[in-house]
């Protein structure tokens, strides 16, 4: 992952328009209604994906921007790829191997439910700046404290990271190269030096804010709220899903 | 971790431990560095963010990285460390890295888990430790083991989170063999990346270390009064 911003695409659409936090609300509801949905009702989860390609066409964010970012979870898929050939229960021959019926369905369950959770975080990056995601999260009343150090994170992430790079590049410059566990010592040195620099430039950083005024919090800029109609079109993807999960159950529950 | 390997109470239940566990210790974080807690903590969790991407190779090709809770709570203090590994957790959520409902059990088992445990195992060993030893070394085998501890200890909580609300039928037993396995494995090498990586700042800044805390000789100031004396 190289840097934070990445994922965001500047826009002007109405998912982009809507208050950060109608859409954090939004996003958290979604995947939990996509959690609770039962893994036999294959079609709900179709229903769900659908429900983020309107979501997505709305943004104008194009399939292919989703689908590249969604390779994060590819070592997870790994990991539920092997979950049919180790999980207990019956098992079923798929070209003359036998695999656990119970860890298929857990396999696609973990598949389904990991790519959806992701694709619906992906459009919300996408849809909204960072600083933004932050003033959300503080308007749904998260600590103040803990967005702050969310803020400094977000913003000094970068100079860190750059950090770290020019000394990769010194150390190459110096002719090393990392080949084995000999090379930890030099790299762990790296290491602590970008940690003191990190606690160092926090301590100015501080002293900076003082000499601004700085009495434990910050300014509040802008403080807008959502009106009803903002919110109800944030709730309606969720609201839809969490139907799609209930009619799920009601339909396993009758089949039963 | 993405969404899909806990049921919904798991992952509630898991979220408010995780809640409960940030609100401990954003008190704690504030009553012991004040309004210094905010800049301190956040460049904290951004220098954890960089050094969980340096690649340490291990062997044939293979390397491994920092996961850094026992690092943060060693070197800011068990409050600020369970800050900084929260806040890299939800920043790296909000970007898509990590699933919305499995946020919960992130945070209980790096967060929570990583640093209780690795700070605890730290400051035993560092207590345990022989008055007449090598203090440098002390704090080696503390840092290492304290990191060492932490990795299987997350892992021990995962399986028995996987017990109450996986959503695969695994033969627990051998799972958890497994993971404990091979979380030693990869506990070792963050033991001593960790133990490295704290000797590093200890033998320059030795004052920024939490762990050593009240260790240190008090700074003496010379002034030529002083020296004549």
């Amino acid at each position: 992952m190289d840097g934070l911003g990445r994922l965001h695409r500047p826009g002007d659409t109405p998912v982009h328009r809507l208050p950060p936090q109608c859409k954090l609300v939004a996003t958290g509801a979604f995947v939990l209604a996509v959690v609770s949905t039962p893994r036999e009702a294959v079609w709900a989860f179709a229903v769900h994906a659908a429900l983020l390609a309107v979501v997505a066409a709305i943004a104008r964010v194009p399939p292919h921007f989703v689908l590249r970012r969604m390779t994060i979870e590819i070592p997870f898929v790994a990991f539920a790829a092997l979950l049919p050939f180790v999980a207990q229960g019956p098992r079923v021959e798929a070209l003359g191997v036998p695999l656990s019926e119970s860890g298929l369905w857990a396999a696609w369950n973990i598949l389904a439910k990991a790519s959806l959770g992701t694709a619906a975080s992906i459009l919300l990056a996408a849809t909204t700046e960072p600083r933004q995601l932050l003033v959300g999260l503080e308007r749904l009343r998260l600590p103040s404290l803990l967005v702050q150090i969310a803020a400094f994170m977000i913003r000094y992430a970068d100079v860190i990271v750059g950090e770290m790079r020019r000394m990769r590049t010194a150390r190459a410059a110096r002719g090393f190269q990392a080949r084995d566990v000999r090379a930890a010592r030099v790299l762990a040195r790296s290491a602590g030096a970008l940690f003191l620099r990190s606690y160092e430039r926090g301590e100015r950083v501080h002293l900076a804010m003082l000499s601004r005024g700085y009495q434990g919090r910050m300014p509040v800029l802008h403080e807008a709220a959502a009106t009803g109609r903002q919110w109800a079109a944030a709730a309606a993807p969720p609201a839809l899903a969490a139907l799609v999960a209930v009619a799920a159950w009601v339909a396993a529950w009758m089949v039963r | 971790m993405p969404d899909g390997f806990f049921d919904a109470p798991v992952s509630v239940g898991a979220g408010v431990a995780a809640a409960a566990g940030i609100a401990v210790s954003l008190r704690g974080a504030h009553r012991e560095l004040d309004d210094r807690t905010a800049p301190l903590a956040g460049l904290s969790a951004a220098f954890i963010f960089a050094a969980q991407m340096i690649n340490f190779p291990v062997a044939a090709g293979t390397s491994g990285h920092l996961m850094g809770g026992a690092l943060a709570a060693i070197l800011v203090g068990p409050y600020a460390g369970v800050l900084c590994i929260s806040v890299v957790l939800l920043v790296q959520m909000l970007f898509a890295d990590g699933g919305v409902t499995a946020y919960g059990i992130n945070v209980t088992l790096m967060a929570l888990t990583g640093v209780l445990v690795g700070y605890g195992v730290f400051r035993l060993v560092m207590r345990l430790w022989p008055p007449g030893a090598p203090r440098r070394a002390g704090l080696g085998a503390a840092s290492f083991l304290g990191a060492l501890a932490s990795v299987p200890a997350s892992a021990l909580v995962f399986v028995a989170l996987f017990a109450i609300g996986g959503t695969a039928d695994l033969p627990l037993g051998a799972v958890l063999g497994a993971m404990l396995g091979v979380h030693v494995l990869i506990g070792i090498g963050e033991g001593v990346i960790t133990a490295l990586t704290v000797g590093a700042v200890a033998a320059v800044r030795p004052d920024l270390v939490y762990g050593l805390r009240g260790q240190a000789a008090p700074l003496q100031i010379r002034t030529p009064e002083t020296a004549e004396a």
